[in-house]
């Protein structure tokens, strides 16, 4: 069942990257044609910045993310004792690597993994989260995020994490030429051969330069939510102690929002870090209610 | 001329069958082999940590007496286990956790020991290799779990009769860790 979903996740990563990129293209056509009388340009121009945003996350995701979250590595089991241990006992059970190690100076109770693949993951908590859980809470979190490294979502978020910042750089450099007079081509107004299919390819444009970020996020979050349940299972199956995980989210989700975290690396942690203020429906949400989380958990 | 293509690609993929299923059992085995040999080595690491337990916790206490030299003889009976019995080893190592752990719980009633900064990092570490023992004494039987159930399933069992591969012990769990959950991925 799980190396299915394994399996599953891996090829689901292949669809998504397929559709991200697809979305990207569009986005860089429409913009294009909108802002530089060619659409050809704009597409070639989403494929420069895809590729090298895609080309930068996956040589080096950790680094990005965790800069863009300030966390800081630490490397040996001085620094956090029961962090580190805690660490290597998860990955010892799920049978992975030792992930390095990360501590984000936040007083919000928080964590995430990131990575591309389980040799190159890198697991990250906060420092409130550290003081105000206890060992078995910790180790159901971390858990929790070492099930996110072996079934390979973390490969999967890096890459969609990419392809959406790709795609609000995109939609920033058409804004930005927009304000800044780039316009749209008036000289040609006067010009009525073909008005119609320019008329509808200008809407179309419009269109897909709002709509795609947001295409974009809730691909993201949809993918993200799914896997959390998932991951909570897994957590349970490597600690074989629910109350751990349960009284660790019950704990999290009476905290406060955390300042330090990047709002595109939403998805990548345990619980929602910004505490859903931005959501007006679940179509948005990163990750299910936690009380649906619980409820799994304790029937488990 | 038809035939004999046939036969020999019936041939080549029985080959390749046989040769999968092989190394799966390989693969079980040798996982099992290894999340033993992970056992061992926190046992050892156990085992050098509890002279300085004991020379820390010494000047607290005398009746704690009675429990070092429980903990000390028991360390020597686990030393003198022969390595290959994982029975035995266990054994005596649950007793050990044991007596660890009512160390732990003394200690509570000493601040001055509890203040003990060698103290704290020496519980650390020693919780720290308690965790890792259940911890791989989980990953050894759910290795042995897959490992024997390839030796019982078709088609994989014919291909161990052959090799003779034989199926592995699970290890015991103590009393208490017993109550574990099942864990269902169902939704």
């Amino acid at each position: 069942m799980l190396y299915e979903q394994i399996r599953q996740n891996k090829r689901r990563t292949v669809y998504v990257l397929i559709g991200f990129v697809l979305l990207v293209l569009a986005i860089g056509a429409a913009i294009g044609y909108m802002f530089f009388n060619s659409s050809i340009a704009g597409l070639l121009m989403a494929l420069v910045i895809a590729v090298v945003y895609s080309a930068i996350m996956i040589g080096n995701s950790t680094n990005v993310v965790m800069s863009m979250n300030h966390g800081h590595e630490i490397t040996s089991a001085d620094q956090a004792p029961e962090l580190w241990h805690i660490v290597e006992d998860m990955a010892l059970v799920a049978r992975v690597p030792m992930p390095r190690v990360f501590i984000i100076d936040d007083p919000s109770p928080n964590a995430f993994a990131t990575g591309n693949d389980p040799q190159h993951a890198a697991v990250a908590a906060t420092s409130g989260i550290l003081q105000i859980l206890n060992r078995e809470e910790l180790e159901g979190v971390i858990g929790h995020e070492m099930t996110h490294v072996r079934n390979y979502d973390i490969r999967l978020q890096t890459i969609a994490l990419a392809l959406s910042a790709a795609i609000s750089l995109l939609v920033n450099i058409g804004m930005n030429s927009f304000w800044w007079g780039g316009g749209r081509r008036d000289r040609d107004d006067d010009d009525n051969d073909g008005g119609y299919l320019r008329i509808i390819m200008f809407i179309v444009s419009i269109v897909l330069v709002i709509l795609g970020p947001l295409a974009a996020s809730i691909a993201q979050m949809a993918l993200s939510r799914n896997r959390e349940y998932l991951a909570d299972a897994g957590s349970v199956e490597l600690t074989r102690n629910p109350q751990g995980l349960i009284s660790a989210l019950q704990k999290i989700s009476g905290g406060e929002p955390m300042q330090a975290a990047d709002s595109s690396s939403a998805a990548l942690y345990i619980t929602d870090p910004f505490k859903n203020k931005r959501s007006f429906a679940h179509l948005f949400d990163t990750h299910p209610p936690i009380a649906d989380r619980i409820d799994r958990l304790q029937k488990m | 001329m038809i035939t004999s293509i046939v036969i020999i690609v019936v041939l080549v993929v029985l080959g390749i069958i046989y040769a999968s299923l092989y190394n799966g059992l390989i693969r079980a085995r040798t996982y099992t082999q290894e999340s033993w040999s992970q056992i061992d080595v926190q046992l050892k690491r156990r085992n050098d940590l509890i002279p300085n337990l004991v020379e820390t916790v010494k000047g607290y206490g005398h009746y704690e007496q009675s429990t070092l030299e429980k903990i000390t003889s028991l360390r020597s009976q686990l030393m003198g286990v022969p390595s290959d019995d994982h029975q035995k080893a266990m054994e005596v190592s649950n007793q050990l956790s044991d007596t660890l752990k009512s160390i732990l719980a003394v200690s509570e009633a000493y601040p001055d020991l509890k203040a003990n900064e060698e103290y704290t990092k020496l519980m650390e570490e020693l919780s720290n290799t308690e965790n890792k023992i259940a911890y791989s004494r989980q990953l050894y039987n759910s290795s042995a779990a897959s490992l024997n159930m390839k030796l019982q399933t078709f088609p994989s069992n014919m291909v161990a009769n052959l090799h003779h591969f034989t199926p592995a012990d699970y290890l015991q769990v103590p009393e208490e860790e017993k109550s574990a959950p099942k864990v269902s991925f169902g939704n």
